[in-house]
């Protein structure tokens, strides 16, 4: 399928490559307010240090991901992982990117800001508990050891992409991938001390808004830019990613409306949330009255999953499951029944008269979710069994902020005596006497 | 009649309430403070700024009992409160002089005896 455009590669165009500019930095923009939606979702006395492991996921993604996740992930056509030739960068420079229109460099820049949200979007499962130290190890290996096979699997060359799985900005690799290890970074991590025995609740639901709303502007970017152009696919992609979250968005807030006739904040940022996920995968490939009822259609079972996930005993904080694994999963498959070649020039799905492209994207979401949750299981027992993944319960009650980063979102600044260098850090703390 | 005043850590206010539910203790107010009850400080840096906290937030919880109940107050807070560190906090039982219940009029024991009870 791909032989067509490859003929007409040869040249840089301006416009694509302009949007793919902007498109990265929209990008990269989503694991700021990612940030600062999972902040609010957390008490206020570990608000900087769930923001701090979104900031630190482009520390070091944006690394790893340069020194050796891109080229495992987009060097040559092997069927499980890339070889080594772009590692550090190398033989990236300013030619077109093959079937692209734009520099290898861009390109490049473009797929690290995917890999950094997608390290960023797991922490939610084990935010107020997990140590920083671990945290920032296990990002690293993922990083490189999930994160770039999956992206090879499913737009780097790899099995699902030539075996005819379609996932047009990530269903595979940013939303699954994410998802499912985050269950298993949960299990292993463990739940907070006082999960289940007192309500553990929000402390902004102004930045929760603030932080979905900003992803969903970056997800413009996400989707949109991930035509690699401004062709067809990417004008598809983009007014879809207005639609089906804006029809989740609809369909959360009347399913709020029958459950408890009230419509919630939360649940509005995360259906926002929601439905970018749902069509990720689907945005090039489906039309957009199927966006308008995959939205609809696809934010039921994710409300129903996040009403359902804290009676159960796993802690999995944020509902990274429900909100991109499942909503991932759903949007995986939906492109197997609603695909349309007259939309997407690429191929049917099962109501246009091709089954075979249901079961392509049934192989994907089997695999992802079991070679994500393995492997993200596995890593972290060993990283665990290295250096502890959590404090003593001591340092839970006072805060991750206090603890871990020697600060707090909201100082009240009284009480606060300035250390002056003559005094110095190394001068005694004074303890008063009992 | 009493005003028994617990001041206790934040993290422990939720462990403090469930024991005085247990003790059948009804009837409470709380509120954030700030205090220093000779815990280490806090050292706490932004960019060049670097400042020892002082001050640590603390919960204060205020509770008028007749005298049966002062005990049982008492117990209840210690159990709920103590972690062992420093800064565990202070119980401090003042007399208190009269008490009215303003949606009724009742005064003295009969208002700080729960409703119900």
């Amino acid at each position: 399928m791909d032989a067509p455009i490859l003929a007409q590669a040869t040249q840089i165009d301006t416009g694509d490559t302009a949007w793919m500019l902007a498109s990265t930095a929209l990008v990269l923009m989503m694991t700021i307010a990612l940030g600062l939606f999972y902040a609010g979702l957390v008490r206020a006395k570990n608000a900087l240090n769930t923001f701090m492991m979104c900031v630190s996921a482009i520390a070091i993604a944006g690394v790893t991901w340069a020194l050796i996740g891109y080229s495992l992930a987009f060097d040559g056509t092997g069927d499980l992982i890339g070889g080594l030739n772009y590692v550090a960068l190398h033989d990236v420079t300013f030619a077109p990117r093959d079937a692209t229109t734009i520099p290898h460099l861009v390109f490049f820049a473009f797929q690290a800001t995917f890999c950094i949200i997608t390290v960023a979007l797991i922490s939610g499962a084990v935010v107020e508990r997990m140590r920083f130290g671990p945290w920032m190890v296990f990002a690293a290996l993922w990083s490189v050891l999930v994160y770039s096979v999956l992206a090879h699997w499913g737009f780097g060359g790899g099995w699902l992409m030539e075996g005819g799985t379609l996932d047009f900005a990530g269903g595979i690799a940013v939303e699954m991938a994410s998802g499912f290890s985050a269950v298993a970074a949960a299990i292993v991590v463990g739940a907070r001390k006082d999960y289940g025995r007192i309500g553990l609740l929000p402390h902004n639901s102004v930045l929760v808004l603030l932080g979905g709303g900003l992803l969903w502007f970056g997800w413009f970017g996400f989707n949109g830019g991930s035509g690699f152009g401004t062709g067809d696919p990417s004008v598809l992609a983009f007014t879809n990613t207005l639609l089906c979250p804006a029809a989740a968005l609809f369909t959360w807030m009347m399913l709020d409306l029958i459950r408890d006739r009230r419509v919630t904040a939360v649940g509005a940022a995360t259906a926002i949330i929601a439905g970018c996920v749902l069509i990720t995968p689907a945005g090039g490939f489906i039309s957009p009255g199927w966006a308008l009822a995959l939205g609809v259609l696809g934010a039921i079972p994710v409300y129903f999953l996040i009403v359902y996930r804290p009676r159960t005993r796993v802690d999995e904080t944020l509902d990274v499951l429900a909100a991109h694994g499942a909503a991932g999963f759903l949007g995986i498959l939906v492109i197997g029944f609603v695909a349309q070649e007259s939309w997407n020039g690429v191929s049917d799905g099962w109501f246009y008269g091709n089954i075979s492209q249901l079961g392509d994207q049934a192989l994907a979401a089997l695999a992802t979710p079991l070679y994500a949750f393995g492997m993200t299981f596995v890593l972290l027992k060993v990283i665990g069994a290295v250096m502890p993944l959590r404090g003593p319960d001591h340092d839970e009650s006072v805060g991750m902020d206090s603890i871990y980063h020697g600060e707090e979102a909201y100082p009240s600044g009284e009480g606060a005596i300035l250390v002056t260098p003559e005094a110095g850090e190394e001068a005694p703390v004074p303890v008063a006497q009992p | 009649m009493k005003l028994v005043i617990g001041i206790v850590r934040p993290e422990k206010a939720n462990d403090v309430l469930e024991a005085l539910y247990r003790a059948e203790v009804r009837g409470i107010s709380m509120s954030r403070v700030q205090g220093h009850g000779g815990e280490l400080d806090r050292v706490e840096t932004y960019r060049g700024t670097t400042v020892k906290v002082e001050l640590s937030d603390k919960v204060r919880f205020e509770i008028a009992v007749t005298d049966p109940f002062v005990q049982p107050t008492i117990d209840a807070l210690c159990e709920g409160a103590r972690t062992g560190e420093v800064g565990d906090g202070k119980i401090f039982v003042v007399p208190c002089e009269r008490a009215v219940r303003i949606r009724t009029g009742e005064t003295d024991e009969a208002a700080v005896t729960p409703v119900g009870a």
